[in-house]
Parts: C-alpha cells; sequence; structure tokens
C-alpha cells in the first residue's frame, strides 16, 4: 500500500478543547500502514501509532536516534533535539554502542535498591513543598507550587546542589519550562544553569559529596564536557515531563477519588497520560518495513507513544483509568536502549507526591471547572500550564 | 511443564522492570544489571517472568517453556 502526500495528516493533533490523546489515532491505528504526517517545515514523517509498531521502531537498529542523520524530524521550534556533537554528553541523540558507554556509567545512579535508599529525602521534598504551599493561604497553582518544586528539588538533590543554591536552581529550573517566558527569558535561564553547572562541577571536583556528579567525576568516565551535558540532560528529562504528570495525576485522582490512597494508580496515569507522546524522535538508516509500510533510508519516524498506550489491541477500554488493569507493558517511558533512565524515581515521586498530597490536603479541590483548566496543546509535552487548586 | 529464564546480559540497559514486575525472580547487581534470582519459576511467578519477559526494553529475557 502507498500512502501520497495529500492523505497527510496534520502533525501537531491536538488542540483546546479537544480530548487527548486526539481522537483520530483511533482512525490512524486501525488503518493498514502507517499515517504520513508534514512538519510545519514541510517535510514529510510517518507516524507509528500500534503498540507492537512502536516497540518495534524503538529496538530495531535499522533506526536511529541521531539527529546528525540526513532526514531527521525537526518537528517544533523548541522540540529540536541537539546532537552528541552540539552537546557532548547529550546520549539520548547517540545510537549504541556510543551511547552505551554513558548509560551504563548513569545506571548504578538509579538501581531500585539506589531509589529505595533516596525515599526519605524525597518525601522530605514533598513535604517541604506542601509545607510551603499552605503557608500562601487557601488556594495555590499546584504546578508551579507543587508539580514543578519536587523534581526541580529532588533532581538538585541528586546532582549536589548545595542546600543554600537550590532556590536558585529551581527558579531558573521553572523559567524554562513556562509558558509565559519569552525566547530570551529561556535562553538567559539556560544559560545561568550551564553556567551553575559548570561551576558545581568545578566545586565537586576539589570536595566531593555523596552524590551523583562526585562519583561520577571520580570515576573519570567523561569529560568535563561530557558531564555538563549529562548534568543538563538528567534536569530536563526528569523536569517538567515529571511536573506534568504529577499535575494531570492530581486532576484524575480528583475525579476519580475512590483511587487515592491506591499506590496501583501511578502505573495506570503513566499509560493514560503519555506526557511524552512525540518526544522519541527517528530516522530509517536502512529501508526498513514497519507495520506493512516501507521507510526508505533517510525518511523520519515518530512513534507515538499516547497511540501505543491506548492501542485497544493491547489496553482494553483504553480511555478509562482502571488502575486495577495491568499497565505495566505501556510505552510511557519510551523503550528499548533509550527507555526513561530515571523511571523508577519517577514512580516513587508519583507515588509519594500523592500519597503526601492528599492526606495533607483532604479538602484539596479543583478552584476551576476541569474543561477550563489551561492544558498544553501547543508544547512538545503534554500537560497543564496551570492548576488552580484550593482546600 | 518446566521453564526457565534465559537472559542475554549483555543486552540490559539497567532499567530494573523485571525486578519491579518479579522481585523473587529478578534483581540487580551492584551496576544495575541483571541477577536471576531463581531461573525456573511456576505458578504465579511464571506469570511474573513471562510480563518481565514482554515489558523488558532491551528483551534480554526469555521465557522457554518446554
Amino acid at each position: 500500500m502507498s500512502t501520497t502526500e495529500q492523505d497527510a495528516v496534520p502533525f501537531l493533533l491536538r488542540g483546546p478543547g479537544k480530548p487527548f490523546p486526539p481522537p483520530e489515532y483511533v482512525e490512524m491505528r486501525g488503518r493498514e500502514g502507517l499515517a504520513r504526517a508534514v512538519l510545519p517545515s514541510g517535510a514529510p514523517v510517518w507516524l507509528v501509532t500500534r503498540h507492537e509498531d512502536v516497540r518495534m521502531v524503538l529496538t530495531d537498529r535499522r533506526i536511529s536516534s541521531d539527529p546528525t542523520h540526513e532526514g531527521f524530524p525537526r518537528p517544533l521550534k523548541t522540540g529540536g533535539v541537539p546532537s552528541a556533537k552540539e552537546v557532548p554528553g547529550w546520549f539520548v541523540s547517540l545510537d549504541p554502542p556510543e551511547h552505551d558507554r554513558f548509560r551504563k556509567a548513569l545506571i548504578p545512579e538509579f538501581t531500585v535498591r539506589r531509589i529505595r535508599e533516596l525515599r526519605p529525602a524525597i518525601q522530605d521534598v514533598v513535604d517541604r513543598s506542601i509545607d510551603a504551599m499552605l503557608a500562601k493561604g487557601t488556594d495555590a497553582d499546584l504546578v508551579e507550587d507543587f508539580a514543578l518544586s519536587v523534581p526541580s528539588l529532588v533532581i538538585s538533590m541528586l546532582l549536589g546542589v548545595p542546600p543554600v543554591d537550590r532556590d536558585f536552581f529551581e527558579a531558573k529550573t521553572k523559567v524554562l519550562v513556562t509558558i509565559t517566558s519569552t525566547d530570551e527569558e529561556r535562553d538567559r535561564a539556560s544559560e545561568h544553569l550551564l553556567r551553575y553547572i559548570n561551576r558545581l562541577i568545578t566545586l565537586r571536583t576539589k570536595r566531593p559529596g555523596d552524590d551523583l556528579l562526585s562519583r561520577l567525576i571520580a570515576n573519570g568516565v567523561f569529560s568535563l564536557e561530557e558531564l555538563s551535558g549529562v548534568a543538563m540532560l538528567l534536569l530536563i528529562a526528569g523536569h517538567e515531563t515529571t511536573a506534568n504528570n504529577i499535575a494531570l495525576g492530581a486532576v484524575t485522582l480528583l475525579q476519580n477519588p475512590e483511587w487515592i490512597g491506591d499506590d496501583r494508580a501511578v502505573e495506570e496515569l503513566l499509560r493514560l497520560h503519555s506526557v511524552a507522546d512525540i518526544v522519541a524522535l527517528r530516522v530509517a538508516v536502512e529501508d526498513v518495513e514497519v507495520g506493512g509500510q516501507l521507510i526508505q533510508a533517510g525518511e523520519g519516524i515518530v512513534p507515538l507513544m499516547a497511540s501505543a498506550n491506548h492501542d485497544e489491541k493491547q489496553f482494553a477500554c483504553p480511555a478509562h483509568f482502571d488502575p486495577s488493569r495491568s499497565a505495566r507493558a505501556h510505552v510511557a517511558f519510551g523503550y528499548g536502549v533509550h527507555q526513561c533512565l530515571g523511571q523508577n524515581l519517577v514512580r516513587v515521586e508519583m507515588e509519594l507526591a500523592y500519597r503526601t498530597l492528599f492526606e495533607r490536603v483532604p479538602t484539596l479541590r479543583l478552584a476551576v471547572p476541569v474543561e477550563e483548566l489551561p492544558f498544553k496543546y501547543d508544547g512538545v509535552l503534554y500537560g497543564l500550564h496551570a492548576l488552580p487548586v484550593t482546600w | 511443564m518446566a521453564a526457565r529464564i534465559e537472559i542475554e546480559g549483555d543486552r540490559c540497559i539497567g532499567a530494573a522492570q523485571c525486578v519491579l514486575s518479579a522481585d523473587k525472580l529478578f534483581d540487580q547487581d551492584e551496576d544495575g544489571f541483571v541477577v536471576v534470582l531463581n531461573g525456573e519459576p511456576d505458578g504465579e511467578d511464571l506469570e511474573d517472568a513471562r510480563t518481565a519477559a514482554m515489558i523488558c526494553p532491551s528483551q534480554s529475557i526469555t521465557v522457554v517453556e518446554d
């Protein structure tokens, strides 16, 4: 079957007032072959919608994550993926075997055991964020005052940012992901953070602490340049993604209060919301057939995580929030060698965030009707720009 | 019908999805790579082993049933 450019769908199918994932995904999963979309730049790209096909794209060696290959998709202004040539240490843009040196050095920092050891410290971060939120009165923006604070403080703790600098670190990271920030503000915040991280590397070289950066410096696997790229990547990968999950999940739990207090909700929320729908960009480096469609070398591919996670063949009644189902096969964290390194940390952050939030603020409720919430239709990640709550 | 777990350890990327699915069967070593605690699961453990094999992002786990 061939697909002509006339059949192409718009790349971004989200829109104000439309449900997420976009309803068009249902039809796209049901059709033969793959769907063709045209990027704002005019470049065509293949959209992969079925669970099985998405997993294949993310594990096939003929398909690359390296943006230096001709034809790599560049969907949005803010969605440009730097290559590891532009930003040394940006290893999500590397294929095996180059990728593996970075991943292997970082795995020990994110094992299940290591994350379990971090639970008391994460609990402390969650408690302090709620203290600060409650101190402000009887209403808050749960995105700004809680969902963004928790991951920012957790990452700064992991990296070994001294407590005295954490407010600075949090303020700068917030600018990066806030819709009202101008491009100039974002660039400046990014510059400040990079400069700060480089200073932190110098500090931890002289005075090592019990933190990820100090250990990476000590084992000498990375150059200083790679180290700062890795630190920036961990910061960016773990911040807005986690925040969006925490915020969207809070809304879903407020609408389904019978599941509050059940830790199984976390896995189902990750599947249901699939905030990183269009994050895994790929390009074919050899001809490859996916879902009955021949993709030629040099053609861009976007596996849609939210579509895979709402594939009726994998998850019955996919739009229904049901924490009692087995959601474990979801690809909310991707699949293949690039599957999220911090996923077990995110699970614990979400678990402790919900448990503590609903225990400490049992009267928490939305301050506006759910249909008036400002959902993110315009960013790379799906989420909420703000979440007005009261108690 | 006996089942056994086979591992291709050099593929492992330490995502620990096997540990989360079946912590009686799988663990991580100090470097974060998969270690099999019980390679001959049965009953409920066998179900968990199948889930672990299905969701492993590096496809390092096979459950051989013969």
